[in-house]
């Protein structure tokens, strides 16, 4: 394993060290330590490395990952993983607000808490918390799962696409057009890959299941309070 | 019961034609109007200024034969690898679902031909895009549909979209019969819905989150591409000094008369400020911070010809973007197929119905039907000709003020016709040495 003290090298030798990283054995594996809040720390990369973050990271985490392999041994700040496209994203601790935001593909893992806005503009990104979510987790969510195995906050899954979202606790409130729906059996088997995914025991029986009840697809004058 | 005397026919100032019409339509649908295009009330504008020309105290330049510059470098504050247009006119973003696949390689081939920049739009990049235009800017927008890192590192320069000049505060509108199966799925969205793009970015808010923003996006290219930050003309003193802040290398300034693919008539008319006192605040909060050149600043809203380009230059522009004008370029309003404008409910020179996908001469549709009608190399050759009409006449104009590079066009070249161009743009009014609210 490689280790990078951050505190010597800074994050652009970093990132660039992970994104020309070869296909060579001996650059698959990562240790980052001394991240100290950096920001921006493992951005943009694009092949299947593995790497380990020995503590805090600031915003943007592991952003836009493709393939790669990122587990955050602490707390991350806003926007972690945001944009991901594919690969695995885990993070040990509590991930600030926007975590996954407009994730397009890949899992992000929170065993954690997350803040606000947790999946905000999702595009098909899977993303798991251990704990809770804030406020408004789900907004304009399009694509994708966002499953929370404890509570979540206020106005969840508001202006909802077609994500869907799984609560194991129970939500604070429902955002505009967000409704519950029936928990089928192949959502039951979804929802025990993804935790089976996420390394995180639960069971799939206490979770409900919530998505968009469409009705503010098209303009109406009858939905105005909703605008 | 007698004739009526025209005379008596009085219209209201207050309730003019459209303004009866809009109630009507507002107390039969209940909802506002989603129009496309730009403003179309009357607002001090580029029309208010005029050059000076040469005089004793300044000689011109003699036409065709003595060289007038109009190469324009954008992005040497932090990019490695800045980008040089050989006119400073560019294409401003327009995304593909607003304007169908052919109008967007048509101006992707234009630039190419002349040597400046195309920029994508809310939805993504197109690989006709990519393809056809040379250098390109890809835009991130609040919505962030189509984001994806490998086409940000296969662009030229990223514009981190904060703003629009049409509707500063608002995000955009795409309704369903725009949301053909590829737009959809560029879009991550189902097929045929009204689709509403954020007006906020889901990940950052403010000056300091935009400069780690900024960070992140330099490290995942390499710190090689140009960052523009792209802002709706409402602060533009606080807004170009804050985006300055947070790192930017070159500044969009959208004044209210840019145009949009769809927004509600009530935000393109009531929010914002013109382009005119916005670019003046813009070049001063640059000047204040010492950072006028060196972050650049390029300005749309209502540009339509040299003239205009020429003025917005000396009042300290860097360079112009087009978006509307580009459209009529390819033939936004003109007059044929008017039986299609009239299935519409409008007329040749009176066309906003862009939100509508059924634009008869095929800019701003997804029908395979209307979209034939513009040819990528027929368009592209209109446009073309059209930027070699604008950069002639801004040369022409930069000559007679004794310039032999456009960008030495400064404000002492330009007088104001009316007391409001002149407080707006910080011009003396011609004739005087008076600027209103400078002494």
């Amino acid at each position: 394993m490689n280790t990078v003290d951050l505190a010597a090298t800074g994050v652009r030798e970093l990132n660039r060290r992970l994104q020309l990283a070869s296909d060579d054995p001996s650059e698959q594996s990562w240790l980052v330590i001394n991240p100290k809040g950096a920001h921006a720390v493992a951005a943009g990369l694009t092949r299947p490395v593995r790497i380990q973050i020995d503590g805090h990271v600031g915003y943007y985490c592991a952003g836009m990952n493709q393939a790669a392999a990122v587990t955050i041994d602490g707390h991350c700040g806003t926007g972690i993983a945001e944009n991901i496209m594919s690969g695995l994203v885990r993070v040990r601790g509590n991930a600030s607000q926007s975590a996954g935001a407009s994730g397009h593909g890949g899992l992000l893992v929170i065993e954690g808490n997350a803040g606000p806005r947790c999946g905000i503009s999702m595009k098909g990104v899977d993303i798991v918390v251990g704990g809770k979510t804030g406020h408004m987790s789900g907004f304009m969510a399009q694509s994708g799962n966002l499953v929370v195995c404890g509570d979540a906050g206020h106005d969840l899954g508001d202006s909802i696409y077609e994500a869907a979202i799984y609560v194991g606790g129970s939500p604070a409130s429902l955002g505009t057009d967000c409704v519950e729906k029936d928990m089928t059996p192949k959502h039951r088997s979804l929802l025990r890959d993804l935790l089976s995914r996420a390394g995180i025991e639960i069971d799939p029986d206490r979770f409900r299941r919530f998505g968009s009840a469409r009705k503010l697809y098209h303009f109406r004058v009858d939905h105005a309070d909703a605008y | 019961m007698g004739a009526v005397d025209p005379g008596r026919l009085r219209p209201s100032h207050t309730f003019p034609a459209h303004v009866l019409a809009e109630i009507h339509r507002a107390a039969d649908q209940g909802v506002y109007e989603i129009r496309g295009f730009g403003t179309k009330r009357p607002l001090p504008g580029f029309d208010d200024l005029v050059f000076l020309g040469a005089s004793m105290s300044r000689y011109p330049l003699e036409g065709y034969r003595e060289r007038c510059d109009t190469g324009v470098t954008l992005g040497t504050r932090f990019a490695s690898k800045p980008i040089h247009l050989k006119i400073p006119i560019t294409i401003a973003g327009m995304s593909f679902g607003a304007l169908g696949a052919n109008a967007k390689e048509a101006i992707g081939r234009a630039c190419t031909a002349m040597g400046t920049s195309s920029t994508t739009g809310d939805g993504g990049m197109t690989e006709e895009e990519r393809q056809s235009s040379e250098t390109l800017v890809y835009q991130l927008l609040p919505s962030r549909y189509g984001m994806n890192p490998d086409d940000l590192r296969r662009a030229d320069a990223i514009e981190i979209v904060v703003g629009q000049g049409a509707k500063p505060g608002g995000g955009g509108v795409l309704l369903g019969q725009k949301i053909t199966e590829r737009v959809a799925g560029m879009r991550d969205l189902p097929e045929g819905i009204d689709q509403r793009s954020a007006c906020r970015h889901p990940d950052w808010t403010g000056p300091d989150d935009l400069a780690i923003k900024i960070q992140e996006l330099r490290e995942i290219t390499g710190w090689e591409k140009p960052i523009y930050v792209k802002i709706g003309a409402s602060r533009p003193t606080y807004d170009a000094a804050l985006a300055v802040k947070a790192g930017a290398d070159v500044i969009v300034l959208d004044g209210m008369q840019g145009g949009t693919a769809a927004t509600q008539d009530v935000f393109i008319e009531n929010v914002g400020i013109p382009t005119l006192p916005a670019l003046r605040q813009a070049v001063e909060a640059l000047q204040a911070l010492d950072v006028h050149r060196d972050v650049q600043l390029i300005v749309s809203g209502g540009i339509r010809s040299g003239a205009d380009v020429g003025k917005a230059l000396a009042l300290g522009a860097d360079a112009v973007s087009i978006g509307s004008a580009a459209m009529v370029a390819l033939g936004c309003n003109k007059a044929v197929h008017v039986e299609d404008y009239r299935a519409i409910g409008t007329e040749p020179g009176y066309c906003h119905h862009c939100h509508t996908g059924r634009c008869p001469v095929g800019v701003t549709t997804q029908d395979p039907e209307l979209e034939a009608r513009l040819r990528p190399e027929q368009g592209a050759r209109w446009l073309r000709n059209y930027l070699t009409a604008m950069v002639l006449e801004l040369q022409t104009i930069a000559r007679a003020n004794g310039k032999s590079h456009v960008l030495n066009l400064e404000p002492e070249d330009l007088a104001a016709l009316t007391v409001e161009a002149a407080a707006m743009a910080g011009i003396p009014l011609a004739g005087t040495d008076w600027i209103p609210g400078r002494g």
